[in-house]
């Protein structure tokens, strides 16, 4: 492959990720952002996959077959208490304007420059050889692709002198591009846009890349991952592998202290404290990434034994390595697309890695390390500066480019030192330290600065001396006699084997050792000694972010005097006028105030101009920054405690009245309910009462009408006398039997009826009715039939109203029959605990809609019931009567004009 | 949402769920030269348990509250 095609296709895609971010940028800048989606923030949290995801992976599966694996696993398991904890740190970074992960901690603690500035150290120690391993990635792989088709290991070839090795330009571009979209503003709060954007491309490129080759592997060089397996296990050397722990896997506890380190990793990473943190647009893109950042991470790995076993099996017995497979096997396959595409993706993990991590070193170096120093060099009067916003980010980028460097001069040093080669697990292990300040410091208010300090300097101190020292005399920079005897020959401080702990491997010895020491450090330190006030302060406010009330919490808890010009221009030196003046304005219109006229300077002002300062330039360094405009009276803890506890009472009233507010509401419902419903009682007994009062004139005017028509003439004929008369005795009866109704009605309403239950035989009780009413049936010619059933339990009813009930349905079946061909068929059933009794007719029915409201108080059908044919109180009492003794009165029927069927059911006697 | 709803307790629950899933003693059971389709019993067990871990993770967080 000619040198000038890669050197090209290299350069074209750095092109490539500028044009991204700038476009992003440009997006952005018009207010139509293309990363706040949260596929997009997924894929930029994959720049956890570095280089030594993409050729190391395989390196190590081809060594021991899983030991990649737990460092996938264990951010998936991370991952899920993200809900937890990543969405608690995501709303404390927010509301404090968080610009680092050093800022996150320092700012706990009572927004302690000393704390930030032993983070970025511990940072920056720990990461910068995890940089150089990118950029040496670059460079061997560069140079192993240079040597097309023929394979060269990197040992092999000799070292290409500084000014034609690709790493170093890269180093340099990747600098040039992390200034150019890093450092645009100076809030830092703000985000990268054109950075995020280039990154998330990064991750399709690797994860494309990386599948395309292990597909091309499994079922282009091989037949499969059937294939690939059955040959291992056909090789007694290989077939170990198959079956990894407890022997060349490792045992489990090394496993379950790898899944540890991952998952710390995950969380304290500068560059994912970077994407996940201050990158991210909206809490809510959380809730995607859990389930698809794991899911790219398994995508990424699927591949990874089929190529390192592709690989072992391929180059038998020659000296190529295993992190090299990757890039060998489609070389030795002259593959050259693949093999240019691999290169490809390689170099877009390590450049993704180098940005993110340089951008978010850089943040720390400038706001938690330098920054605070040069604003305590009191000689450079630096609070009388203009314009200090050139001044940091000057500092920013000076600070970028220094990182890159450095981290290639590390590189171009260390070389093949295994210092450099074994430096990922020793960076995660260095990060993992932050756990115990960061982690308690979010769930427990009683962790103190220096319980953090101390934690931080322990645990820092047994990774150094356990696993970086170690590693430089493993690559020649200390005796070896410091390993195999200890320093000074003192054989129970041997770094490997502290205390004559043995037979660990170098990670878990490391990770217990200095895990035990630094959480017990600060849990001691801290519980030895009381918080100060700050520290108090800032702790309450990150342990309960969730319930104080926002961003203004912190200002209630601030008092002093200062004055608005002041904060003004202290906010324009650093931000500049325009950013100075939006901030100003925003608050005030917030507050619904006039600026600059009549806004005071009062604490939630100062705290305003506090967290715009401390987006740009880290908590401790704004906090130092505004006490020098600000006059800040100390509060005592006593005080701090009453306002605590005076927000915290507020809080629990609110809940109280909220809790009373929903009750009332409840009543007031229940009230209006009640209302309606007496307001409807009042409705239906108006109703009732003009009903009755209707239905008494009726009969009351035919025998006012007749006795005045006889009254008036005195001979009227005998026959038509008997007439008139027989009409005055009918309505006079019709009248009583309403009064009568209607007294029965107020006696059953008011619960004075008189019940009186005993044994009713209810087939004998029909038959007396029907013989009673013997004559009304004869005279309109209807056949009643009184179905035989064999013998019926008998019911516990008072006999007299089941009469009534009984004598209803059949005088109302014998008015609506059919005239001279009328028919009643009277049927008896048990029905499982009930006795039933249907009187069917053949009359006209009962429409659908009426009937239910039939058996409603003066309820008149308005089909079939003919007015003056019903008193309308007949089936009401009826049902009154049935439902007092537990039965069910209805009327069905086969469809109306074709009869209809009155039904009630009595429970049976027991 | 409150700071341990029902949902982040599920979740915390997943997260020992895979520490289960991962480590001793179940890795131990699959630690065995045997084959299944022709892949190493463990290295389906693991990419099966990891994929129906996030599948759980998956339904957790986007089934609402």
């Amino acid at each position: 492959m000619e040198t000038w095609v890669i050197v090209v296709s290299s350069f074209a895609y750095l092109g490539l990720l500028f044009a991204i971010a700038y476009y992003a940028d440009a997006r952005a800048d018009a207010g139509r952002s293309i990363i706040a989606s949260p596929y997009v923030y997924s894929l930029s949290l994959a720049v956890y996959a570095t280089a030594w995801t993409f050729y190391g992976s395989v390196g190590r599966a081809a060594e021991n077959g899983v030991g990649f694996l737990p460092i996938y696993i264990g951010p998936t398991l991370m991952i899920a208490l993200w809900w937890i904890v990543m969405r608690k740190m995501l709303r404390i970074s927010k509301q404090n304007r968080i610009t680092s992960l050093a800022d996150f901690i320092a700012s706990r603690y009572g927004k302690s420059a000393l704390l930030g500035g032993v983070v970025t150290v511990i940072a920056v120690v720990g990461i910068l050889p995890y940089i150089s391993l990118q950029l040496k990635a670059i460079s061997t792989s560069f140079s192993v692709l240079l040597q097309y088709p023929d394979i060269v290991m990197p040992a092999g070839l000799e070292r290409p002198p500084l000014i034609k090795d690709t790493g170093l330009w890269v180093a340099l571009i990747l600098a040039a591009f992390t200034i150019l979209f890093g450092t645009r503003h100076l809030d830092a709060a703000e985000h990268h846009e054109g950075m995020v954007a280039a990154i998330a491309f990064e991750s399709l490129v690797k994860l494309v890349a990386f599948v395309a080759l292990g597909a091309w592997v499994t079922w282009g060089l091989y037949d499969g991952f059937g294939d690939i397996f059955a040959r291992i296990a056909a090789d007694p050397d290989l077939n170990p592998m198959l079956a990894p722990f407890g022997g060349v896997g490792g045992d489990y506890s090394s496993w379950f202290w790898l899944t540890v380190l991952s998952m710390l990793a995950i969380l304290f990473l500068p560059r994912q404290f970077q994407v996940t943190v201050i990158e991210n647009k909206n809490e809510d893109h959380l809730r995607k990434a859990i389930w698809l950042f794991p899911l790219y991470m398994l995508a990424i790995n699927i591949f990874v034994l089929p190529v390192a076993f592709g690989g072992l099996l391929h180059f038998r017995g020659t000296t190529v390595e295993a992190d090299t497979f990757v890039l060998t096997l489609p070389m030795a396959r002259e593959q050259e697309l693949l093999a240019l595409t691999v290169f490809l993706g390689g170099l877009s993990a390590a450049t993704g890695m180098v940005i993110v991590e340089t951008i978010a070193l850089s943040t720390m170096v400038c706001n938690d390390l330098v920054m605070p120093v040069l604003l305590r060099l009191h000689f450079l009067r630096l609070n009388e500066w203009r314009d200090l916003t050139r001044v940091v980010l000057a500092i920013r980028r000076g600070a970028i480019v220094l990182i890159v460097l450095l981290g290639y001069l590390y590189f171009r040093l260390a070389g093949e030192a295994y210092a450099l080669v074994s430096i990922g697990l020793i960076s995660f292990a260095a990060v993992a330290q932050f756990a115990p300040a960061a982690l308690g410091g979010i769930f427990w208010k009683r962790g103190t600065r220096r319980g953090a300090l101390c934690g931080l300097a322990a645990g820092f101190g047994l990774w150094v001396y356990t696993l970086l020292l170690p590693a430089f005399a493993r690559s020649g920079w200390l005796p070896s006699g410091f390993l195999e005897s200890g320093p000074l020959g003192l054989e129970w401080l041997k770094p490997l084997a502290l205390f004559g702990v043995a037979g660990l491997d170098p990670i878990t010895h490391a990770m217990m050792w200095s895990m035990l020491a630094n959480i017990g450090a600060y849990v001691a330190m801290s519980l030895a000694a009381s918080p100060g006030v700050d520290e108090h302060r800032q702790a309450t406010l990150f342990v309960d972010v969730f319930r104080a009330e926002g961003a203004a919490g912190g200002a209630r808890l601030w008092r002093g005097t200062a004055s608005a010009p002041e904060l003004y221009s202290l906010l324009a030196r650093f931000l500049g006028h325009g950013a100075a003046e939006e901030a100003f304005r925003d608050y005030a219109t917030r507050k619904g105030l006039e600026w600059p006229a009549s806004l005071s300077a009062d604490a939630e002002l100062v705290h305003h101009v506090e967290r715009q300062l401390a987006g740009a330039i880290g908590a401790s360094s704004a906090r130092v920054m505004v006490a020098s405009v600000a006059q800040e009276e100390a509060l005592t803890m006593s005080e701090l405690r009453g306002l605590l506890d005076e927000a915290s009472q507020i809080v629990a009233y609110s809940v109280r009245l909220e809790q009373k507010s929903r009750e009332l509401e409840a009543a007031t419902a229940e009230l209006r309910a009640v209302n309606e419903r007496l307001k409807e009682l009042d409705r239906l007994k108006d109703d009732f009462v003009a009903t009755v009062t209707h239905e008494l004139r009726t009969p009351l005017t035919s025998i006012r009408a007749f006795s005045q028509i006889l009254y008036d003439n005195p001979n009227v004929e005998p026959a038509q006398r008997a007439k008139f008369l027989a009409i005055i005795t009918k309505e006079t009866d019709r009248l009583t039997r309403l009064i009568n109704q209607v007294l029965d009605l107020a006696r059953i309403d008011a619960g004075k009826a008189d019940w009186r239950p005993s044994l009713v035989d209810v087939r004998s009780l029909v038959a007396d009715a029907l013989a009673g009413m013997g004559s009304v049936f004869e005279e309109r010619g209807i056949t009643v039939r009184l179905h035989p059933v064999e013998p019926l339990p008998s019911v516990r009813a008072d006999k007299d109203r089941i009469t009534q009930v009984v004598v209803n349905l059949l005088s109302n079946a014998a008015k609506f029959c059919r005239p001279q061909q009328g028919r009643v068929d009277v049927s008896f059933a048990a029905q499982g605990e009930f006795l039933r009794v249907d009187v069917r007719d053949n009359g006209p029915g009962v429409d659908l809609r009426d009937r239910e409201a039939i058996f409603d108080r003066f309820g008149q059908a308005s089909g079939g019931f003919a007015a003056g044919q019903s008193s309308g109180l007949g089936l009401h009492i009826s049902r009154r009567i049935v439902e007092h003794f537990g039965g069910r009165i209805w009327v069905s029927g086969p469809a109306p004009g074709e009869g209809s069927c009155f039904s009630f059911t009595l429970p049976q006697a027991t | 949402m409150g700071e341990f709803d029902v949902r982040a307790q599920r979740l915390a629950a997943l997260c020992l769920l895979g520490f289960v899933l991962f480590g001793y003693p179940l890795l131990a059971v699959f630690n065995v030269p045997v084959m299944v389709a022709g892949i190493p019993v463990l290295y389906v067990y693991f990419f099966l348990a990891w994929g129906a871990l996030i599948a759980l993770l998956a339904l957790v967080i986007e089934r609402g509250g």
